[in-house]
């Protein structure tokens, strides 16, 4: 298939899928994530960077053979060795016999969340989630150092030109659409603090708020222009935040080495242990919410500004 | 209480089947973008009424409130963006082929 | 009855996933994607209920919004010279 767009789409609809899979599974963490990443986010940069690139696939000289046999062949060894593996879900499985009841009875002693899976993912497993927001905060480094483009200060001025003009003659074509999102925007940035602090009780946490509330912002800048969304949203404060976020989790897992315990060990927080894993899983969701967030609207921007500065270029120069 | 809920959900998934047997028999675009738009958000409303009727407890209600106030937002809307979107790039309804063309606007409400 | 409502709502899903592989033109299959996206919003809720575990409406919530927003970055980003090329290539 050439089409990139049908690509897209379809990559869409396979996320959605899975995560369906997650929901028939009963597993309502990784539906969440899943459903709000793999099928909103992913789709939506991939359009933006589609915009950049080009519609179609270029034509490729060669036919693919040995690449598709090579992968049969280690596809069909994999299958083969998971054949010995137990049956999932089974009692008998190694995995569940040391660590996942130790998880599932003294969670709620320990950390005191009801959520076991932040418990196990912002407490007992807090190295690797700190892993996942440094990989993720490197994307978005990574993008910055790629793409961004550095704005002239004449480019500013003309920019905010444009966005008197069109705010006097407001655009027909999309005026409902504005209004409509002008009052749902609110809405679904509350939303997105909900999900970042309920993570406790239900689902959520710091990875699916920050993806919801760059999707927000996402929303936004589509509607009413990449220059008024870049007045609203400074990019300069946007990669600070992003920082922050990396910098808070750094710094709570130094504040545990700093008096004397392991790093990220959340007892130290407060005299009450309990009580101080409740603090800690508190801020590193914090961090977290902050990076993704930052790192979502980096990428969107960067993506999208490029576009912008592509066309406004075309129309100069014609 | 649970034979008023079933009769919502039976009204909600007929207007559902109803729905998607528009879009597959409808011949044009713009008379599929009827069926579904009216279809999908009258149907959702009615399982959503359905669902609140099986004596969940309170926050589950809320949450059944605010996924039926954020539907009735957003799926007209999207209807009309992409009508829209569909006139401002020209694509034309199908209609009657008659060499009159009086006849054609008089019968085509 | 809730099964009943999940079954019908999945064989909507089906229909509209057929029209998004038929659909002559790009519009029709932005419209049965839509759809398809609402029918999920629904489908989550409903096999919450049927197994007992309301907190999928969080992730219904949340399908929502995405859907909405993918829609309207679809059709923003598709814009008329994309389109209009790729009638173009079918003409050809």
């Amino acid at each position: 298939m050439k089409d990139l767009f049908a690509v897209i789409m379809l990559s869409g609809i396979y996320g959605l899928l899975s995560a369906s899979f997650f929901v028939a599974m009963d597993a309502v963490d990784v539906a969440f994530t899943e459903a709000s990443v793999g099928a909103g986010i992913s789709t939506l940069l991939m359009l933006v960077a589609i915009t950049i690139t080009g519609r179609t696939e270029r034509p490729q000289r060669h036919k693919p053979v040995l690449a598709l046999v090579v992968v049969f062949v280690t596809g069909s060894l994999l299958i083969y060795g998971t054949l010995d593996m137990p049956y999932f879900g089974s009692a008998q499985a190694p995995v569940h016999q040391h660590v996942a009841p130790r998880y599932i009875n003294d969670s709620m002693q320990e950390v005191g969340a009801p959520n076991i899976v932040t418990s196990v993912l912002a407490s007992y497993r807090a190295f690797d989630t700190f892993g996942e927001v440094v990989v993720i905060f490197t994307a978005g480094m990574g993008v910055l150092a790629l793409l961004s483009v550095v704005r002239h200060p004449r480019e500013i001025a003309r920019d905010n030109e444009k966005i008197d003009s069109l705010n006097k003659s407001m655009h027909e074509e999309h005026l409902i659409l504005r209004i409509v999102v002008k009052i749902l925007i609110p809405f679904i940035l509350l939303y997105a603090l909900y999900v970042q602090f309920h993570g406790d009780f239900g689902p959520g946490g710091g990875f699916q708020a920050g993806v919801i509330f760059a999707a927000a912002i996402i929303l936004y800048s589509m509607l009413f222009g990449m220059s008024t969304a870049r007045r609203v949203i400074n990019q300069s404060v946007i990669q600070l935040f992003a920082a922050i976020g990396v910098l808070l989790y750094g710094s709570i897992g130094v504040i545990s080495l700093l008096s004397g315990k392991n790093f990220l060990d959340y007892n130290v927080l407060s005299p009450d242990p309990v009580a101080g894993q409740h603090l800690g899983i508190l801020l590193i969701e914090l961090g977290v919410g902050f990076t993704v967030a930052s790192v979502m609207v980096i990428i969107f921007f960067n993506f999208a500004g490029r576009k912008n500065d592509q066309q406004n270029k075309e129309n100069n120069d014609s | 209480m649970n034979i008023s809920s079933a009769l919502f959900l039976l009204i909600g998934s007929f207007l559902c089947i109803s729905g998607g047997v528009g879009i597959l028999r409808f011949p044009d675009f713009y008379t599929r973008m009827h069926a579904v738009g009216v279809t999908d958000t009258l149907a959702t409303a009615m399982i959503l009424i359905g669902l609140m009727l099986q004596n969940p407890d309170g926050l589950v209600i809320v949450k059944l409130v605010i996924i039926l106030l954020m539907t009735l937002f957003i799926s007209p809307t999207a209807s009309h963006a992409l009508a829209s979107a569909a006139v401002h790039n020209n694509l034309m309804p199908k209609l009657e082929e008659t060499e009159d063309n009086k006849k054609v606007s008089s019968s085509n409400p | 009855m809730l099964i009943a409502a999940t079954i019908a709502i999945l064989v909507v899903m089906i229909m509209a996933i057929t029209r998004a592989i038929m659909g002559p033109t790009h519009y029709d299959r932005i419209l049965a994607v839509n759809m398809f996206g609402t029918k999920t919003v629904l489908l989550i809720s409903l096999l919450g209920f049927v197994m007992g575990r309301p907190e999928f409406l969080d992730i219904a919530i949340v399908y929502a919004l995405i859907n909405f927003i993918s829609v309207i970055g679809v059709l923003h980003y598709s814009d008329a010279s994309i389109f209009k090329r790729s009638e173009q290539q079918k003409k050809q």
